[in-house]
């Protein structure tokens, strides 16, 4: 602060108190009818005041959009998107930065392309090949030899489905390139005068040195595999592999009887809360990954 | 820019690229080129086995020739910078004020990021709820008057819903974005301004303005994109509208999507796709230009 404004700084406060007002207040509307009973909820106006139904809401919820199977197989594919985002990124971009190999700018301008198609204008096709991975390997053996396999590897409804394809985008490389860039020469130079081979300056001076990076990639990797919706929803048939986002689907009331908007939104507290308190307690770490990703 | 010391080997940089070398091939190349292929040809009847028949841009000319893709299109457009309007105003005022850096603004930037976390089918499921017309926020308009407000049934309060969900969720990226970009902004640029004279509203409209220029163009592109492709506005509007009431809310990642999965019509989704993909180059391209020209400000 510079100069006394008292007037424009209550200007301030009261546009911020709008602000908090405009963001909490969903917040606050979802766990108020959480805790509400049907009548309640239903009454309007909305009463902002918390009821007394709120375990029963969670434990209804829980049983209607089979929630704990849901939730695990969130967790487990929102870890495996984000650990392998974060291995297969760092060896990528190693291999981008420390190498003069003639293909590099070719690997380079192939990644980034990545960067142009979001997954929702390619996911027929991806589903297609998530139907039949090696296709393109039968494809490519035929025509080179002529023989015929009948080598198959089907997806769908599998952990690998829900990840594997989440996995291949570019954002991470260019996180982890734009800071090899910004290490010092000399870190190099010395690690080979030391007699170090790439693969010992990779694991004992790159990625320790990468811990910040690795977490600021971890933070919004899990958030943004937590919350995928359209992939998962289109390639999980079987109840078995639904994750929470899809389970969602289920919670919107029926619009024939009396909605219960209490045990939807107990649900949708459930599943956002995990992303939800990534954001909050790693907030540093996620804003770093965030904005370093995308610039 | 390289790095001068390099490590010398033909086969460990290949050995380090190939995890991500094989996933976007297999995950993003094979199925980018099949867009394509089908774009431009038909697939023979009820799954049947032998050649794709290639049919050159007659997918495409009956897709243009379908009143109902305009309208999505136009639908889209509407939408696209509508949110993108709503949530870049919103974010930047708050941006703005927080970054008057007055005592407790900590706090309320710790709020304003929360947005981004919650999922777009949450944000539509709670939107719903909220935005309903027999019970939540905006119900109450309804006792004075019956059908002031109702989602279900017209199309432009659908249309309103949609666009205040990705607006809201997208508030929190728009703000970490700014509040970034007006921290890089130097102190003593605006401690110079203030030296001759200038207020606080007259540094926000003539300094911090200007030279958050590139910011707020790199946030109107992405968001742009987003809201015409992302993953977010197929959540909302699946979770919020369907598309309904009476296709009003029809966007086109949304039609793309039930068009192959639900009416399987695989060759005219591909085109639509590819005008979609199109469509992003051009931004992104316009974008890259911009970038290029953002070095005058540093």
């Amino acid at each position: 602060m510079i100069e006394r404004t008292p007037i424009l700084n209550a200007v301030t406060y009261f546009i911020m108190f709008l602000g908090l007002l405009l963001i909490l207040g969903p917040f606050w509307m979802i766990f108020a009818a959480s805790t509400q009973s049907l009548a309640q909820v239903n009454t309007v106006p909305f009463n902002f005041v918390p009821g007394a139904d709120f375990l029963h809401n969670l434990q209804a919820a829980w049983q209607r959009a089979n929630l704990g199977p849901a939730l695990f197989n969130s967790l487990v594919t929102s870890l495996l998107v984000m650990s392998g985002k974060v291995i297969v990124a760092a060896l990528s971009a190693f291999a981008i930065v420390y190498f003069r190999s003639p293909l590099r700018h070719v690997f380079f301008w192939m990644v980034f392309l990545t960067l142009m198609l979001p997954l929702e204008v390619r996911v027929i096709p991806t589903y297609n090949i998530a139907a039949d991975v090696f296709a393109p390997v039968r494809w490519l053996i035929q025509t080179l030899t002529g023989i015929e396999l009948s080598l198959q590897w089907n997806l769908l409804n599998s952990y690998s489905g829900l990840v594997l394809p989440l996995i291949a985008t570019a954002t991470g490389t260019f996180l982890y390139r734009q800071f090899y860039m910004t290490l010092p020469d000399e870190l190099a130079e010395a690690a080979k005068m030391d007699g170090a081979r790439p693969l010992r300056f990779f694991i004992d001076i790159l990625l320790p040195l990468s811990r910040t990076n690795m977490l600021a990639l971890a933070t919004i990797m899990f958030v943004y595999a937590w919350n995928q919706y359209l992939w998962p929803k289109l390639m999980t048939t079987e109840a078995d592999y639904q994750t929470a986002m899809v389970a969602m689907r289920t919670l919107v009331p029926n619009i024939n009887s009396l909605p219960e908007w209490n045990i939807s939104m107990a649900g949708a507290l459930i599943i956002m809360l995990p992303p939800l308190i990534v954001v909050a307690v790693l907030q540093r770490w996620f804003v770093r990954g965030l904005v370093s990703t995308e610039k | 820019m390289n790095k001068r010391t390099v490590f010398k080997s033909w086969w460990l940089p290949i050995a380090f690229a190939l995890p991500q070398l094989l996933l976007i091939f297999f995950f993003f190349y094979w199925p980018a080129t099949s867009v394509l292929t089908w774009a431009f040809s038909l697939e023979p009847a009820f799954g049947g086995v032998g050649e794709r028949l290639f049919v050159g841009w007659d997918n495409f000319r009956e897709v243009f020739a379908d009143t109902e893709y305009w309208r999505s299109v136009s639908l889209s457009l509407f939408f696209a910078f509508s949110a993108t309007a709503l949530s870049m105003f919103i974010a930047f005022v708050l941006a703005i004020c927080v970054d008057r850096q007055l005592k407790g603004s900590g706090l309320f930037r710790f709020f304003y990021i929360w947005p981004y976390a919650i999922a777009a089918p949450a944000v539509g499921l709670a939107f719903r709820f909220i935005f309903a017309p027999e019970s939540g926020l905006i119900a109450v308009v309804n006792t004075w008057s019956p059908d002031l407000w109702n989602p279900a049934k017209f199309g432009s309060h659908a249309m309103i819903l949609v666009i205040v969900c990705f607006a809201w969720k997208w508030i929190g990226y728009n703000f970490i974005f700014m509040t970034a970009g007006l921290q890089s902004i130097p102190r003593s640029l605006i401690e110079a301004s203030a030296m001759d004279g200038s207020g606080p509203v007259r540094r926000a409209l003539d300094l911090q303005i200007p030279l958050l220029a590139p910011t707020l163009f790199f946030l109107l592109v992405l968001n742009l994109t987003e809201s015409f492709v992302g993953p977010d506005t197929y959540g909302i509007v699946d979770l919020t509208t369907e598309g309904g009431p009476n296709k009003s809310t029809d966007v086109m990642v949304y039609r793309i999507v039930s068009e192959a999965f639900r009416g399987l019509n695989y060759s005219g989704a591909a085109a639509q796709s590819l005008v979609l993909i199109a469509l992003i180059m051009l931004f992104t391209f316009i974008q890259f230009r911009y970038v290029e020209r953002r070095v005058h400000y540093k």
